[in-house]
């Protein structure tokens, strides 16, 4: 038999192997643990009605219910891909049952990156077919595939005839014990690329991964060492675009480099108590950890939740949230209203009103934006504007000179100015106030405001 | 020496003080900070909603903002709009392209999108008496691994010509092309301030954009093969990346680097999607190994496994709200867990 070569790799190493090598290369070391002489498996040859069977193992799984279950799962997936196999079924799966089972010859091991084409398959089951046992017969659907098959290469199927007599003198010359153990793992292979219909097909690549701009060598040999002149192609692959113009694009990576380099670290332990605090706080908001009120609509078929979480009614749990940020202001409708409400009791309205027209302003269409940008200049920033905002002298300038070519982003420095600004200054005593206090003490019920929240 | 050898020693160079950088800050590791927490319970999910429905392999999933909507995406050429909560399929989107590998909800509720290896983004207007195709957005010269909406004038997308690009919907043009990657770009998350994103790839980095200035502020390393999921943690300080190498991580942003690995010895098989809960405390990942695997993303400890799908998972999604976690598979069915 023709011999395969095993996936080339790239002079860069790692990132150029096909993504399922990783997984072949676990798979593997498993099994040369399991096939150990001194601590693996024991292998034996069981004495059967009329005859031996060579080279077998079963399974017998006596640990934890859930170790066992993972065990099997494992198990039954090694086999989905061919590393070992059950000696009289079809269907790749382990099972705790005392079904003997045959480790496959490397030869045949996915990490050969096999691609049988179906003159392959043609020749294996024409050959099946030439050998007169019982145990080699056709089940149902190789013969409807064998049937396909000849209909496909009807005009070569002398060709491929020829191959399968000569295969098949080939194995009757072998001893009779290692024909049994080959014919079994071929058996296995075949069950692997062309799986019993219903089987899922490990084999089965990821469209994205197969479309992959590197492509990993596929074996091109036969199986049988067919000189195949129909041979399909694999996907085509255009050759990795290499760097269009090395030194610029080399010198932007400097740069990169450079910025990550600069950029401020904070510390592992900082970051950490961060995060925990994050999830201590937020985890009795997350439906995972705490059954909400009224309930879960998923579980209870009740849609109450929903209803009430988009009425402007605002519970207390709800209200708390405002006050672990302000951005948990800004994002919930309610929220908003009741920070509005508080500016304009503070006579500093202009301020959110301006942030949210220039949220706004970043999702209408093109057309619209020119003439919008001017509304809001002529509102929140033109020399006597009604709502005047206070900015900062440098980002007054630059907005100055970006209404000139309005775009979306036109107002960005302003608008990050009076965020920080509400965020440091207004958000603090809105969270103080007593009219805050109230609603989340649910001593007030929080209502609807009346009139329609808009930008100006 | 050449121009280009000089410049690559200069990058190896940078890249070293970086990682000495890094490791300056490394005081403490996540899993010692995280020792004082109470562990997750263990997490035992049951399917609540069957979705049946496609005929064929299922390649993306995305939840409405609205917390019952979905949109889904399969290889039979459709997109199917579920009202998951009573299981009836709102509407069915026929695809020119049945190699669609993502698909997207508009936060508004209007809009849909998908693409796949017609290297298209094609976007419809579900509100419209027939459902419209309002723009097909053709620029990349690779597949489209993923898309996402600003809103309902602007798209991301990843593409398998290793960029990420910003569209404007009114102009069917790339408005900002992000470019750093070297390898296929697999998956993308928005931050929730929406002025940047995260983007993963098959060069085993992951990478953060300014969406604004189309610049790269910063690269993840860690994986050793492809990322083909990533996504935002609450409160965007962290990302958590899945990928190829049977593992996920957590980046945090302010440090600059990993702070947990989530995996496991008895785990063979490469990361397809992930989820995260509403607080972030689970991760819910996609394996190929069939199963959806449920991390504490603080402790690094597996707490449950969403097992059901008879092929591999290949999306998962938590709605806005947090209520459950669907996972979709090749076996052509969604389900809804929690």
């Amino acid at each position: 038999m023709a011999q395969p070569s095993s996936c080339a790799q790239s002079s860069n190493g790692v990132a150029d192997e096909s993504p399922n090598m990783l997984v072949y290369r676990k798979m593997e070391d498993i099994i040369a643990r399991m096939q150990d002489e001194k601590n693996g498996i024991p292998i034996r040859t069981v004495k059967s009605f009329l005859s031996k069977i060579p080279s077998v193992f079963s399974v017998c799984v006596s640990v934890r219910l859930c170790v066992a279950v993972e065990a099997l799962h494992l198990g039954t997936l090694m086999a989905a891909h061919g590393y070992f196999f059950p000696i009289s079924d079809h269907v790749l799966m382990l099972k705790d049952d005392g079904t003997f089972y045959r480790f496959q010859t490397p030869y045949f091991w996915p990490s050969n990156c096999w691609e049988p084409e179906n003159t392959d398959y043609a020749v294996y089951l024409c050959k099946r077919t030439m050998q007169n046992k019982a145990r080699l017969e056709l089940a149902d659907y190789e013969a409807e595939s064998l049937a396909r098959l000849q209909r496909a290469f009807a005009r070569k199927w002398e060709f491929i005839f020829m191959q399968a007599e000569a295969q098949a003198k080939v194995d009757k010359k072998r001893d009779k014990i290692e024909r049994k153990i080959l014919d079994s793992q071929e058996r296995a292979f075949w069950d692997v690329h062309r799986p019993v219909p219903g089987c899922v097909n490990t084999t089965e690549a990821d469209i994205k991964k197969s479309s992959r701009m590197k492509q990993p060598h596929k074996t091109r040999k036969s199986v049988y060492g067919l000189q195949n002149d129909i041979r399909s192609h694999s996907p085509t692959h255009t050759p990795a675009p290499d760097a269009k113009e090395p030194v610029l694009l080399s010198s932007l990576q400097i740069q990169h480099w450079q910025t990550q380099l600069d950029r401020h670290r904070l510390k592992m332990s900082k970051v950490a108590e961060s995060l925990l605090s994050f999830s201590e706080q937020y985890i009795e908001y997350d439906p995972f950890f705490t059954t909400p009120e009224p309930s879960n609509p998923w579980i209870s078929d009740d849609v109450t939740s929903w209803e009430l979480e988009a009425s402007k009614e605002a519970g207390q749990q709800r209200v708390k949230r405002w006050g672990f940020c302000f951005d948990e202001v800004l994002k919930d409708p309610v929220g908003r209203e009741q920070f509005l409400r508080f500016l304009e009791s503070e006579f500093s309205s202009e301020n959110l009103r301006f942030w949210l027209a220039v949220q706004e302003l970043k999702k209408r269409p093109i057309r619209e934006v020119p003439s919008r940008v001017q509304e809001i200049w002529d509102e929140f920033l033109a020399p006597g504007a009604p709502s005047a905002i206070n900015v900062d002298s440098r980002s007054y300038d630059k907005t100055t000179q970006n209404i000139k070519d309005p775009g979306r982003y036109a107002f960005q420095d302003a608008q990050e100015h009076i965020y920080k600004l509400m965020k440091s200054d207004s958000y603090s005593r809105f969270i103080r106030s007593s009219a805050y206090q109230e609603m989340l003490q649910a001593k007030k019920k929080v209502k609807p405001l009346k009139r329609l929240e808009t930008a100006i | 020496m050449g121009e280009m050898e000089q410049m690559k020693k200069e990058a190896e160079a940078l890249k070293t003080q970086i990682e000495a950088a890094r490791k300056a800050v490394h005081d403490t590791d996540m899993a010692s900070a995280a020792s004082g927490v109470a562990p997750a319970p263990r997490v035992q999910l049951k399917t609540r909603r069957n979705l049946k429905g496609h005929l064929a392999k299922i390649y993306a999933m995305h939840w409405s903002t609205d917390n019952r909507l979905m949109v889904s995406a399969s290889q039979d050429g459709k997109l199917l709009i579920w009202d998951s909560h009573s299981g009836n399929k709102v509407n069915a989107v026929p695809l020119k392209s049945s190699w669609v590998m993502t698909c997207a909800y508009a936060p508004s509720g209007n809009l849909v999108a998908s693409g796949g290896l017609d290297n298209m983004c094609t976007v419809y207007n579900l509100k419209t008496p027939v459902i419209k195709t309002v723009k097909e957005l053709d620029a990349h010269t690779g597949y489209l691994s993923c898309a996402r909406f600003l809103s309902d004038t602007e798209v991301l997308t990843a593409s398998g010509d290793t960029t990420c690009a910003l569209w404007d919907l009114e102009t069917g043009k790339q408005k900002t092309v992000f470019l750093n990657h070297v390898g296929d770009c697999m998956c993308l998350s928005l931050s929730p301030d929406m002025n940047s994103f995260v983007s993963g790839a098959c060069d085993s980095l992951a990478k953060l954009w300014d969406i604004r200035d189309g610049q790269c502020k910063q690269t993840f390393l860690g994986h050793t093969s492809d990322i083909n999921a990533i996504s935002f943690y609450p409160g965007g300080n962290a990302i958590i990346t899945g990928s190829d190498d049977c593992t996920c991580k957590m980046y945090d942003l302010r440090a600059d680097q990993e702070l947990i690995t989530y995996q496991d010895a008895a785990l063979n098989s490469g990361v397809t999607s992930l989820a995260l809960s509403m607080s972030g405390r689970l991760i819910f990942a996609g394996y190929d190994d069939f199963n959806c695997n449920i991390w504490d993303s603080l402790k690094g400890e597996k707490v449950g496994v969403l097992s059901g799908h008879d092929n591999r998972v290949s999306c998962t999604g938590v709605p806005p709200d947090g209520m459950c976690v669907c996972t979709g598979s090749w076996d052509s069915f969604l389900k809804i867990w929690n």
